[in-house]
């Protein structure tokens, strides 16, 4: 009986989650429909989900894994590229935009995933921190990488090159795809919010069911406890490989949604480099480690906030910072944690106290 | 039959010979003491039978296979489980989980069909969940199972490690001073559940221990090491009184 109640109280906090998500979404979604949204928040509907993936992608990371990634934004890049380059190349030859999209999205976290699998491979069996370093080295490598590749494609079938156009060796009748450091211009608009949120429905469902399974305890038990974790037999490399893998696969979500929101798709320090994984951090590490429906609102709120707070203008970032630093303090100082107990307390005592004082 | 057989183990850290010449044979179904002075290598011992050490020189058998430099996952799946002397658990884990993570290679089901909510994942985890439960129910945890690990008291702790090391389905049950920590009562009642233990799950359980009445108690052979050497070695009375021993233990 017991175990049973147990069952239904972490999986009602996961619906809870859901229905919040969707409760949210669909004023969202109303608001914009409504046109009572103005056209620079509605242009961060797509993004703010495929932010919020990334957001949780990394928690079942940090949180669940109990592993530093610094490069999150690295997979995100692998597997923008990889889908927003099919979905180029094959804009005409599959007209149905549905089908093309899930396609991309297949191929996009196939490759996240082989990418983070092969990442894992030898740095999941070191203990210590190395793979924050390797991570590290790894987003800026794949954004620089992404930079500079050219692809093209002519009668001949595909070329590559890592220098420009012209060593392509197109014939006349080529095209361009990748184009260097001006990347994929003219990716179909395959996705919309809606779509963005019924991914985030996704990876919070993968995350949360793997997290309450068989595999998601044996990860939580190396996390709290290496040691003992082998000496009940658990094969720590093998799920350490298994969490950093789908960690990056969702990443890779996060990258085809971000791509199939765009007209272009440049890598830039600013979408793809480490600021960019360090602020996806932030919001993890903002909303809870290990808690994955506050990665979810953090992210969400920190994305918007740079833009509700535009009429600062030059002192947007300053507050933006201020701001964080705040809610830092707020969630996690011990001083701050015993006077919200203390205002709680006094906040249920007050009616007894103050008749107290009148008597 | 002899279930452990260790044979002329030794162990050198760079030039200190940590354990040197142990050797040691339990019977399936003993309940077997290794003591000695602090220092002595008890726990060294113990990291060398499951496998966190690898031993310089010598040969361990389990049941008459060789597992001597296996990997410790390897080692328990071969049927060692132990427990630590500082107790290691899965401190953000509900009490359940704890033990669920040692049922961990019993029970299977693939990463799809957890994700999926497969049929076989609600079949094997109520499975998982019944056998749980009745471990902890022998060690009277079953009331605690939403309990997060980190939030029972001290002496529950170490029952729930000895709990998750039993639900890995050892042949040999490794105990690492089972007693530190804890008040005469509870020593006792510990005594108990060790017996009760060993005579339910019919279980061989080697431990290290310093309190001298639970080893006199519930100890059936003792093995004394100091600096590294089998002292003695024999019946938990006879070895006790010897003079050697007692030397050892209170000096000269």
């Amino acid at each position: 009986m017991k175990k049973l109640l147990k069952m239904s109280k972490t999986s009602k906090q996961n619906y809870i989650t859901y229905a919040m998500v969707l409760v949210v979404a669909l004023i969202a979604g109303v608001m914009d429909a409504t046109g009572n949204m103005s056209s620079l928040m509605s242009g961060l509907l797509v993004p703010v989900c495929a932010y919020v993936i990334l957001a949780v992608a990394l928690n079942l990371c940090v949180g669940i894994l109990g592993e530093l990634s610094i490069g999150h934004a690295g997979f995100m890049c692998v597997g923008a590229f990889v889908s927003a380059f099919f979905s180029k190349l094959m804009a005409s030859t599959i007209p149905v935009a549905w089908i093309r999209f899930t396609l991309a999205l297949i191929l996009g976290v196939g490759f996240s995933a082989l990418i983070g699998f092969l990442i894992g491979l030898p740095v999941l069996r070191l203990k210590g921190d190395y793979l924050a370093i390797v991570t590290l080295a790894f987003g800026e490598i794949i954004k620089n990488v992404a930079a500079v590749l050219y692809v093209g494609r002519d009668s001949k079938g595909l070329h590559f090159s890592l220098q420009d156009t012209m060593s392509l060796g197109l014939e006349k009748d080529g095209e361009v795809i990748i184009k260097g450091a001006q990347g994929i211009t003219g990716t179909p608009n395959d996705s919309n919010f809606v779509i963005g949120v019924i991914l985030v429905l996704v990876t919070l469902i993968i995350v949360n069911n793997l997290v309450n399974s068989r595999d998601g305890r044996a990860i939580m038990a190396i996390r709290d406890n290496l040691i003992a974790a082998e000496s009940v037999g658990i094969n720590i490399t093998k799920y350490k490989l298994i969490a950093f893998s789908i960690s990056a696969a969702l990443s890779g979500i996060a990258g085809v949604l971000y791509a199939h929101n765009l007209n272009t798709l440049m890598s830039t320090s600013k979408n793809f480099g480490y600021n960019m994984s360090i602020m996806i951090l932030v919001y993890v590490v903002l909303g809870g480690i290990g808690n994955i429906r506050g990665s979810v609102f953090a992210a969400a709120l920190l994305v918007i906030l740079p833009e509700l707070l535009r009429f600062l203008n030059d002192y947007r970032m300053l507050i933006y910072a201020v701001i964080l630093i705040v809610v830092m303090l707020f969630n996690w100082a011990p001083s701050a944690l015993a006077f919200r107990e203390k205002v709680k307390a006094k906040w249920k005592k007050t009616p007894d106290s103050t008749k107290k004082e009148v008597a | 039959m002899e279930l452990l057989e260790v044979k002329d183990l030794t162990i050198i850290f760079g030039g200190l010979h940590a354990v040197d010449g142990f050797h040691l044979s339990i019977k399936k179904g003993q309940l077997y003491g290794l003591i000695g002075p602090n220092g002595a290598g008890k726990t060294t011992v113990f990291n060398m039978l499951t496998g966190v050490y690898r031993p310089t020189e010598g040969k361990i058998f389990l049941d008459g296979k060789d597992i001597t430099g296996k990997k410790t996952v390897e080692i328990n799946q071969a049927g060692i489980a132990r427990t630590f002397q500082n107790i290691r658990l899965f401190k953000k884990l509900s009490v359940l989980d704890n033990v669920k993570v040692g049922l961990h290679n019993q029970y299977h089901y693939s990463t799809l069909a957890s994700i999926l909510r497969l049929p076989s994942y609600f079949k094997v985890e109520e499975q998982m969940n019944q056998k749980a439960l009745e471990l902890l129910k022998v060690f009277d945890l079953d009331q605690d199972a939403d309990t997060t690990a980190e939030n029972l008291p001290y002496g529950k702790q170490r029952k729930l490690e000895i709990a998750r090391a039993l639900a890995t389905g050892p042949k040999l049950l490794l105990l690492d001073e089972p007693a530190a920590g804890m008040n005469p009562n509870e020593t006792l009642e510990l005594m108990k559940t060790i017996r009760f233990v060993r005579d339910t799950f019919d279980m061989t359980i080697l431990l290290i221990e310093h309190d001298m009445k639970l080893v006199s108690g519930i100890c059936e052979e003792l093995t004394v090491l100091n600096f590294g050497k089998v002292l003695a070695q024999g019946k938990t009375a006879d070895v006790l009184n010897n003079p050697e021993v007692i030397k050892a233990y209170l000096g000269e």
